[in-house]
């Protein structure tokens, strides 16, 4: 084996390599979506996802490979959702000012989630294994992958629906609230938490810090919705 | 930072154990999270303890979504197959649902005359 084939297999045994690349991409996608002046299409997660893409095809890198350095920066999602309560503290006045308005959108919000998703899904032809893999989709990825499974859907293909939905989410709500003239900060954060799960709660930050907090009150309620409004809302399109 | 830290995976593992513990459906992070809120509302000191971490953590909160999002790309053969019901399904739910909720809250926020602070 020649010197650079030798580094090459040394360092793809090593969880380095692809930590490195993962911040990089995701420093690279910040730089671009700065650039972009903060352009929603310009999505950080989404660029630095597909740059990671196109390197692991181009190296013929398994996903478990790359998991193996990844897996550091993932770890700290958990830390990070802990890190939550900070916000979520500081605005609990505003919460509780804004309880009714909190509870009735948390229930139309996870249940147009939900029905629409699958509501569609039917019509263009699912059958019943995919409906239970994508009823679960709007909440965060730990409590999706696991009512997946109680619901006998897929759950790896669930984890991945949550993070296109989180994408779908984070790419259009700016645009999309600013063309209905939807301006209540509060409003808009907690239907993005609702629907949009923690990618849509990193967006929300980025835009507002009221919208941010209440993006992730949106998405810690409605994990806990989820998990009764999917097996419900499944049993009418089985 | 150390001590910060630590406390935060303490909440994370404190959450882990009675998750697991009592099956709830709620994950063990969601429930420390729960439990901080708790724990900073009732102690200023460990509030202004975590602030800083919290906010460095929050800071870059979608840089921790890379890894499990280039796991798509592992399911993409799965989701191309299944493709336009699933890419529709998606698109159209997920945005009905944020102008469904958004619209939802701004309503019933403006009957209950809730305002908001800014």
């Amino acid at each position: 084996m020649t010197d650079a084939g030798l580094i090459w297999s040394y360092l793809t045994s090593q969880p380095l390599l692809w930590l490195t690349a993962t911040l990089i991409a995701y420093w690279a996608g910040d730089r671009i979506f700065q650039m972009s002046r903060r352009n929603p299409l310009a999505n950080p997660v989404m660029i630095a996802v597909i740059l990671l893409a196109v390197l692991l095809t181009t190296t013929g890198t398994a996903y478990s490979d790359y998991f193996e350095g990844a897996q550091f920066v993932h770890f700290m999602l958990g830390p990070a959702t802990v890190c939550l309560a900070v916000p979520l503290q500081a605005n609990l006045k505003a919460i509780r000012k804004a309880l009714v308005p909190i509870v009735v959108a948390l229930v139309a919000g996870s249940f147009t989630a939900v029905a629409s998703a699958l509501a569609i899904a039917k019509l263009l032809g699912a059958d019943d294994m995919l409906l239970a893999t994508l009823a679960p989709k709007s909440a965060t990825a730990p409590v999706a992958i696991g009512i997946s499974e109680a619901l006998g859907g897929l759950p790896t293909l669930t984890a991945a629906l949550v993070l296109l939905t989180g994408m779908i989410g984070a790419v259009f709500v700016t645009p999309m609230l600013n063309a209905l003239g939807l301006k209540d900060w509060r409003a808009r954060g907690f239907a993005t938490g609702v629907a949009a799960h923690g990618i849509g709660t990193a967006r929300a930050f980025q835009v507002h810090d009221t919208a941010g907090a209440f993006a992730s009150i949106g998405m810690g309620l409605n994990a806990v919705l989820t998990a009764f409004m999917a097996p419900l809302v499944l049993r009418l399109f089985l | 930072m150390v001590p910060a830290l630590s406390i935060i995976l303490l909440f994370q593992l404190f959450g882990e154990v009675i998750s697991r513990g009592l099956h709830l459906p709620l994950p063990g992070p969601v429930l420390g999270m729960l439990g901080m809120v708790v724990a900073i509302s009732v102690s200023a000191r460990l509030r202004e303890m975590i602030r800083p971490v919290a906010q460095g953590l929050l800071a870059h909160l979608s840089l921790l979504f890379v890894p499990v999002g280039v796991g798509v790309v592992a399911h993409m053969p799965t989701i191309a197959a299944h493709g336009p019901a699933l890419a529709v399904a998606l698109v159209v739910s997920t945005l009905l649902a944020i102008v469904v909720g958004a619209v939802t809250f701004t309503w019933v926020a403006k009957l209950v005359g809730s305002v908001s602070d800014d």
